[in-house]
């Protein structure tokens, strides 16, 4: 017990570096929320029911332009499903623990979460108390997504109506995928799914969002393919 | 659809994702296709959404500088390009707006 009480605070240690990010990321979430028309309890318990902070910050400017459900559903879906490859990736490492550990310890895996503890796996392999490492960066992750979101949707009550709050969703959109723009098929994979969206944009149910996401998918996909097999870029 | 449900479903899906290939190991694999697609999933989604909120002004396409929110929208984008923080572009997107909309 007592190895496994050190795993776990040596997951939650590696994590505070992220969780200082995290932190005011949780609050403009939860502020934001709030102002994009969700209740008080809904904003905050998406918090702990969805649990992925880009995914939430869009469920909440679909929820402000009035998306119909099933198109919420499936942004989610496409939001996250990269999760799929760092299921994949710490899979071999947890081969062998309960089902309940398994269930546990998926529930908490977030990009931030994976990081630190990939890192430990590659390096280390997996020892008999690794996974209370990952619990522990997991769980302290969780807790300050809470802590954080409920202080973002206390303080966005405070925020006066006539400032143009709904302006600040897609700002953080531009924070969130600017620094990401590197590569030629990033640049255009967003020009794509940008133009494409215009274009789309009257589409019935806010379709032309999903999509502009596909099409710009496809064509970033399709030039890294023709980039990586030594044809024109 | 009920909000309710849409995130009880939305997190199930998310879930989903995340015990997936923990569940399956050594039963399948993610196809390289799949995965060098999913790279591409934050800009082309997270675009889709901000491409409407800067050019279009009540469902037209507004090219003018009188367009306070593409004014503001670019100056967030040199501001990220510049600073890589989200606290500082949020900042540095909303005083251009309320400046723009002050003038």
């Amino acid at each position: 017990m007592n190895e496994a009480k050190k795993e776990f605070w040596n997951g939650v240690r590696a994590e505070i570096p992220l969780l200082v990010g995290v932190f005011p990321f949780g609050m403009i979430y939860g502020a934001l929320a709030l102002e994009a028309g969700l209740s008080v309890l809904a904003s905050q318990l998406m918090s702990s029911i969805v649990f992925a902070g880009s995914s939430q910050f869009i469920t909440a400017q679909l929820v402000h332009d009035a998306a119909p459900g099933f198109v919420i559903v499936l942004t989610i879906a496409v939001v996250n499903l990269r999760h799929m490859l760092y299921s994949a990736s710490l899979a071999p490492y947890l081969k062998n623990l309960s089902p309940r550990w398994k269930v546990l310890l998926s529930y908490l895996l977030t990009d931030e979460a994976y990081a630190p503890s990939i890192l430990k796996y590659e390096t280390e392999g997996a020892k008999p108390f690794s996974h209370w490492f990952l619990l522990g960066a997991g769980f302290s992750l969780w807790f300050t997504w809470q802590v954080s979101t409920a202080l973002g949707v206390f303080l966005g009550a405070e925020i006066p109506d006539d400032l143009p709050l709904d302006f600040a969703l897609p700002i953080t959109f531009i924070a969130m995928i600017v620094p990401v723009l590197r590569k030629s098929p990033m640049i255009a994979a967003a020009l794509s799914a940008g133009v494409t969206a215009l274009l789309a944009y009257h589409l019935p149910f806010k379709l032309g969002l999903i999509l502009a996401a596909f099409v710009g998918i496809a064509v970033g996909t399709v030039l890294e393919g023709r980039k990586t097999q030594g044809g024109t870029p | 659809m009920n909000i309710w449900l849409v995130l009880f479903i939305g997190g199930l899906i998310t879930f989903g994702f995340r015990f997936s290939l923990i569940y399956l190991f050594g039963r399948f694999e993610i196809p390289d296709m799949m995965r060098r697609a999913l790279h591409y999933v934050p800009p082309a989604v997270l675009s889709a959404i901000i491409f409407p909120e800067l050019f279009l002004h009540e469902g037209a396409l507004s090219l003018a500088i009188t367009n306070t929110r593409l004014v503001a929208g670019l100056i967030a984008i040199a501001a990220a390009w510049i600073s890589r923080n989200t606290l500082i572009t949020i900042l540095v997107g909303m005083a251009a707006l309320l400046l723009l909309q002050w003038l």
